[in-house]
């Protein structure tokens, strides 16, 4: 937790500060190129609480193999990964401007050049097999530090999640810990009007592990849910975090068709107007009907 | 001399090296005598090929040296994303032992045949393909393969010897075992069995053959191939794998990239899957007995020579 330490973001108010400047980040990558707004937007909030209340992790430390591990699983939220480990000094805050320069790395979707992430994804029902053998290894050697790994609820459709779901179980992995960032949406459609997964924490119950669930955009509710971990000696944890898509800008909260944007350079100023509690932006870029 | 088994050598590597984890997706066959010996160290995840690919990238992140078991069929295909995505676009080195591929699946049918593994593994960049032709290469290329920085694919046998080895296995190197400059047949894994009857076969009849167990497709010996191509009157490879995609193809890549044009000619699966069967039976109705490789590879040098 010397990240928190480092930035004194240690009370509600700190992070919900430190939690706009990231949503500032995030809004300005959605142009020039654009970004997923929708999911980065979502997280944002949890990834802050975890980096500055749950995570031992600090930029010094990153080859530290006690450090507390965090995999984001679901890439395409990733500039709110970017915003979180500029603001918390794991890499400069002008690097973000590189977004979407193939001089540097920062793209759609995570990779292990940029300091603090851990493993790259992109490709939905990777990272909670990668975490698992990570949360495997700590044990063989008889470590006692955490890995954290973010699913996206929309990624909960892949195969592969259940499959290491039931694997993670089996094994007694309690040492991880799987947040889900429950938005409610995938891609362009309502979860529940697609594959529904509700009732979410009774399938995750039903193959091993210990859940909780909680308003993801609470720090209250965040630090709550967060405590005593693992929540069951021999068990696997889960916290599902109830998002909103889109949160922080309610022009684009809960729409299907803002999944992915590319706003012009006076939609986001507008837009950074509108997250300070000023009118809500009149969007005139094309939104994204796939359905 | 009867070697080493392999699971009493992937035993004796874990005592002296523990970076080494024994992982298996509820395939045991060659290391049923593990569980009890490497404790925590072998790590059974059941029939979930992908998330044993996922965990060995995690356990490699941590400094393990990951060997990793399932049927071929299931390990290249069903696993084919996570080990291109998780393991090759980091970077991370496991070893994925693939059991019973190409012919070896004898009476399964065409769900167990990996007969496209290596074409999808050695298209996976920095990826080492390892074809043993039996338990001497097999045994001798663990230690080896272990120490390398790159991840390989093995495709499994540990069928007994039936050829005297010349040369010892060294990552990327075929081995010569018979020299001649009419033919050279570029034998891949278990195969040297029947490609060895054929070069006797072949070399009673005058013709002087050169028998080369190329061990590895990837990295490919360029100089073996090369040298072949350029000296004999015809090159055959001999592969239980797909015609496109496997040896042939990357013996033919290589060449073309050099700019050397051999008579180099194909023995393998044309666009089809195999007729299921007792081994003895799939190799003499494919055509790959010694007998009938003999009068193949003949046939290929009257037409062609």
């Amino acid at each position: 937790m010397s990240g928190a330490d480092n930035q004194g973001a240690n009370g509600a108010g700190e992070r919900e500060q430190l939690a706009l400047r990231v949503r500032e980040h995030i809004i300005r990558m959605a142009t020039d190129g654009g970004c997923f707004i929708g999911a980065s937007l979502s997280c944002a909030d949890v990834i802050v609480h975890l980096y500055t209340k749950v995570l031992d992790v600090a930029p010094d430390r990153l080859d530290d193999e006690g450090r507390d591990y965090f995999f984001l699983s679901k890439g395409h939220d990733v500039p709110a990964l970017y915003g979180t480990l500029a603001e918390l000094g794991f890499m400069a805050k002008e690097r973000l401007s590189n977004h979407l320069s193939v001089d540097d790395h920062l793209y759609w979707h995570p990779n292990r050049k940029i300091p603090g992430v851990e493993f790259h994804s992109g490709s939905l029902g990777h990272l909670l097999g990668v975490s698992m053998g990570v949360a495997t290894d700590i044990k063989l050697r008889g470590g006692d530090n955490k890995v954290y790994v973010m699913l996206g609820d929309g990624e909960c459709n892949e195969g592969s999640v259940w499959e290491a779901a039931l694997v993670a179980g089996a094994h007694e992995l309690d040492n991880l810990v799987v947040v889900v960032d429950r938005n409610e949406f995938q891609a362009n459609i309502r979860t529940e009007e697609l594959i529904p997964l509700e009732p979410l924490q009774t399938k995750w119950q039903a193959m091993g592990w210990h859940t909780r669930r909680c308003d993801g955009h609470d720090f209250a509710a965040l630090d709550e849910a967060f405590t005593d971990l693992p929540f069951d000696q021999g068990a696997p944890s889960i916290v599902i975090c109830d998002t909103v898509r889109g949160k922080g800008l309610p022009s684009i909260e809960k729409r299907a068709d803002r999944w992915f944007v590319n706003f012009t350079s006076d939609e986001v100023a507008q837009l950074l107007e509108e997250l300070h509690g000023q009118a809500q932006a009149q969007l005139t870029s094309e939104a994204l009907h796939v359905r | 001399m009867t070697p080493m088994s392999y699971q009493d050598t992937l035993e004796a590597l874990c005592a002296e090296d523990d970076r080494i984890v024994v992982m298996t997706a509820e395939n045991r066959a060659a290391i049923r005598g593990l569980p009890s010996k490497l404790g925590p160290r072998f790590i059974d995840v059941g029939i979930c090929e992908q998330t044993m690919i996922g965990m060995a990238a995690g356990l490699a992140l941590r400094g393990r040296v990951p060997f990793v078991h399932a049927l071929s069929v299931f390990l290249t295909m069903r696993a084919f994303e996570f080990i291109r995505t998780d393991l090759g676009i980091a970077g991370l080195k496991a070893l994925i032992v693939g059991g019973v591929p190409g012919f070896l699946s004898d009476g399964n049918g065409p769900t167990h045949q990996a007969i496209e593994d290596i074409a999808l593994m050695r298209g996976i960049p920095g990826m080492h393909v390892f074809c043993p032709a039996d338990d001497q290469d097999l045994v001798e290329a663990i230690p080896l393969l272990t120490k390398t920085d790159q991840a390989c694919y093995i495709r499994y046998f540990d069928g007994p010897s039936t050829v005297t080895h010349r040369a010892p296995v060294e990552v990327g190197k075929a081995e010569t075992l018979t020299e001649g400059d009419d033919i050279a047949i570029l034998s891949l894994g278990f195969l040297l069995k029947e490609t060895a009857v054929a070069q006797k076969l072949l070399a009673e009849r005058g013709h002087a053959t050169r028998l080369l167990n190329m061990r590895f497709v990837s990295p490919l010996d360029a100089g073996a191939v090369r040298d072949a191509a350029k000296t004999c009157k015809l090159v055959v490879c001999v592969e239980d794998h797909f015609k496109r995609g496997g040896l042939y193809s990357a013996v033919i890549e290589q060449l073309a990239d050099e700019g050397i044009h051999g008579n180099v000619r194909s023995i393998a699966l044309d666009q089809k899957w195999f007729a299921p069967g007792r081994l003895p039976e799939v190799l003499d109705n494919e055509g790959f007995t010694g007998q009938k490789l003999a009068q193949r590879i003949e046939t290929l040098f009257e037409e062609t020579v």
